[in-house]
């Protein structure tokens, strides 16, 4: 075996570890779980793909996918997009670049249940600052919390707060595209925008993928700021506009404990996933440029 | 370029199971039998005097609990009963909020705590799945009377005619209002007399306030989705029978009491605006809503009177019973119970324990301590309330004294006027599913989403199933 090859096995093996001990049982066990009556007490009874069944004709499943793919189709290409801004910019930084890295970074490290309270003050549709942000430029002014139609927006907005793993990961991208191909077309009498459109995004395409990948799946299983906000210790009922999949979830096993409902659940969520991301990866074929050197 | 990418679905196949996948495998292996349990009796040691009973009961080993924490002078004094009681046990109180999945996994696991401490509203549902011990044995075995606990307490407590938990605090509701606003509006507490439902629509009307950036003043708020069972019972229904084993969700009582507490929101700017502005509110701070004047009244839990005495004792509240449609007083209660779980590994030990911190005796010197540490702090002590009817009687014959600020004592003269007018959530086998679905209904009503009628008959709807899944 190469050095190269064993340092990689190395490197690997911590989460090789990690899967196969802490979470390869606990999925076999829920695919398991997912085809029997399951509620904690009373002894497991196998009940086939009822709970595939039901999921199919629950309309709360329906109402939470629904939620959770809107929210999915507007926060990635939003944030692919502003984080792609925000590298453009920091590259341009000069010496202040390793201060706005540290500060477009920070958001990211809040801890989410922190981010969902904070959130609930900011969209606060007549305290809040967005809102007195937004009135100040004469723009509309929606009750972000309260509305059924701007809630999903609102959580975007929250969600929007730590774009900055997504900036870095670009950052560190544009870093890697060659000076002399942008020389080159510059020499040719290229604008910025064509450079930009014919070569920078090209090479950097491999990294905005897999930033879609990883976001698209992220944002398919929201959870922690989405039940601060309403689901957490409040006197009022969460809108049905907040019901995210994962969130429905969690609440069939660990509120109605429904454990092999849930179960099923989450297996479904793991094939629309898998056919999401297969899509991506047909559609990249197309898209995405992987350099030869 | 096929390689790449089925390596990288491989991945993100792995990477997916890892975090789509949820819950955990338990076993059904619930220690202990119901039919075994001993609550002791029969042998000797320990006192027994706190829990009633003229039996000498041998009260040693070591007990947990579960959902209770020694943080204030109520729970401090109590414990210390406990203890100065049954010197030889060895009691563990495990502090935090009752949690439903760390208990329930305890007893799938057959490691539950040797007592619990539990909403009471959520006891019955925990009795039906066979988590609880009846605790008939153990009333006996303590000597416990239970005629001294309210009726409406034990009620709750009470599932398929035996008692599963033992009555702790006990929290009422009231109406507030805003003294300041109510003149201001040329209006008096009289006009807030919330038997007469038009009276008190009037009355919002003219409290209600708004400004450039939108509602300043709520007239009055229905306090719904959680209160709409008051307002259901002051129409004369009930959302839930008295074995909590049919839901009346959609009965016109409840309809009436939806759309009359649904066109008070509207009247106060619609759900939307309404519950943006009352997010903004400082609820627990000294700029409350009374003292910035964001409020005309409402109908609140007890407890908020500590809080007003303790942020801002001179806010201009005034307080008034809530009644029924015929002017008779009426409340609704809540409280917790402490229960014994099944396979509790000292089921004589939880018995004792929980008739202890609910006598007479406990409370008496609970409130003595909570007195003394207001007065420490310098706030006013309210008296304690609990689901004990002696020992409220004596607690404030004894203990407690007027603190000479007139709308917090006036408050407190209300509060026991209201204290036998209580409703409560019946125990019922699917507690959290049906109030999930009235709480829904109520919701879909205020959003405009359906009618009050089309929502409660959904809310009918699923509450009935639920109940029926859990038989």
């Amino acid at each position: 075996m190469r050095p190269e090859t064993r340092a990689a096995y190395g490197f690997l093996s911590p989460w090789v570890i990690g899967f196969l001990g802490l979470t390869l049982g606990p999925v076999i066990a829920t695919f398991v779980m997912s085809f029997s009556d399951y509620d904690v007490l009373s002894s497991t009874q196998w009940v086939g793909a009822e709970n595939y069944r039901d999921a199919l004709d629950d309309p709360h499943a329906h109402a939470a996918l629904k939620n959770t793919f809107f929210y999915t189709a507007l926060y990635v290409p939003l944030s692919i997009g502003i984080a792609l801004g925000l590298a453009l910019l920091l590259q341009s930084a000069g010496r202040l670049k390793g201060v706005f890295r540290t500060v477009i970074y920070l958001p990211v490290v809040t801890p989410p249940v922190a981010t969902g309270v904070l959130f609930l003050q900011l969209l606060n549709g007549q305290t809040g600052l967005i809102n007195n942000v937004l009135g100040t430029f004469a723009l509309p002014t929606p009750n972000w919390t309260t509305d059924p139609m701007w809630i999903k927006p609102g959580i975007v907005i929250m969600s929007l707060w730590s774009v900055g793993s997504v900036t870095l990961i670009l950052f560190a991208a544009l870093a890697e595209v060659p000076a002399h191909l942008r020389e080159a077309a510059l020499v040719d009498g290229a604008g910025a925008w064509r450079r930009f459109y014919h070569i920078t995004l090209p090479m950097i395409s491999p990294a905005i993928f897999f930033s879609v990948v990883v976001n698209t799946i992220a944002s398919l299983q929201l959870f922690s700021e989405v039940y601060t906000m309403y689901f957490g210790a409040t006197t009022t009922p969460p809108p049905e506009e907040a019901l995210f999949y994962v969130v429905y979830l969690f609440e069939q096993a660990f509120r109605d404990f429904e454990m092999g409902y849930a179960a099923a659940l989450s297996w479904l969520l793991f094939l629309i996933i898998m056919a999401i991301t297969a899509v991506q990866l047909v559609v990249s074929r197309r898209l995405v440029h992987y350099r030869s050197d | 370029m096929r390689a790449r990418s089925l390596r990288v679905l491989g991945c993100v196949a792995a990477i997916s199971l890892a975090t789509a996948a949820c819950g955990g495998v338990g076993d059904d292996t619930a220690g202990g039998d119901g039919s075994e349990v001993s609550f002791g009796g029969e042998t000797t040691g320990g006192d027994g005097k706190a829990g009633g009973s003229d039996n000498e009961i041998n009260v040693t080993g070591s007990m947990t609990t579960l959902g209770f924490s020694v943080e204030d002078e109520i729970a401090k004094a109590r414990v210390a009963e406990v203890k100065q009681a049954y010197p030889d046990l060895d009691l563990k109180v495990t502090s935090g909020a009752f949690d439903e999945q760390q208990f329930l996994s305890a007893v799938a696991a057959g490691k539950p705590p040797s007592a619990v401490y539990l909403p009471r509203s959520e006891l019955g549902t925990y009795a039906a799945k066979g988590a609880l011990l009846p605790l008939d044995d153990c009333i006996e075995a303590q000597g416990i009377d239970m005629s001294l606990y309210r009726e409406s307490a034990v009620s709750q407590v009470t599932y398929d005619g035996q008692i599963y938990g033992i009555p702790e605090f006990n929290s009422v509701r009231l109406v507030l209002a805003n003294s300041n606003a109510l003149q201001d509006a040329g209006l008096s507490p009289d006009d807030i007399d919330v038997s007469d439902w038009d009276g008190v629509m009037a009355a919002s009307k003219q409290l209600y306030q708004t400004g450039g950036s939108g509602i300043q003043r709520i007239g009055f708020d229905p306090k719904i989705p959680e209160f709409f069972p008051l307002w259901v019972a002051a129409a004369g229904g009930e959302l839930v029978s008295e074995d909590g084993q049919t839901a009346y969700l959609d009965s016109p009582e409840a309809v009436e009491a939806l759309t009359y507490t649904v066109s008070l929101v509207d009247a106060n700017g619609g759900w939307s605006d309404f519950k943006t502005f009352r997010d903004t509110w400082d609820f627990f701070g000294d700029n409350n809503q009374f003292v910035a004047d964001q409020l005309g009244a409402f109908p609140m839990e007890d407890w908020y009177l500590d809080v007003l005495a303790d942020v801002s004792p001179n806010a201009p509240v005034t307080a008034m019973p809530f009644k029924d449609r015929e002017g008779n007083l009426l409340t609704y209660a809540t409280g917790q119970a402490w229960s014994v779980p099944k396979g509790s590994n000292n089921p004589t030990a939880a018995c004792a324990f929980a008739a202890t911190m609910t006598s007479t005796d406990a409370w008496m010197a609970a409130a003595e301590a909570s007195k003394a540490d207001r007065k420490k702090s310098g706030g006013a002590y309210l008296g304690t309330w609990t689901a004990n009817k002696e020992a409220d009687e004596r607690i404030f014959a004894e203990v407690y004294e007027p603190s000479g600020i007139e709308s917090l004592d006036q408050a407190v003269k209300v509060l026991q006027s209201l204290q036998d007018s209580a409703i409560v959530d019946p125990p019922s086998p699917a507690a959290a599913e049906v109030k999930k679905a009235w709480e829904d209904a109520v919701l879909r009503a205020l959003q405009g989403d359906q009618s009050p009628e089309e929502a409660l008959q959904q809310a009918q709807k699923e509450a009935t199933e639920a109940i029926a899944d859990a038989q």
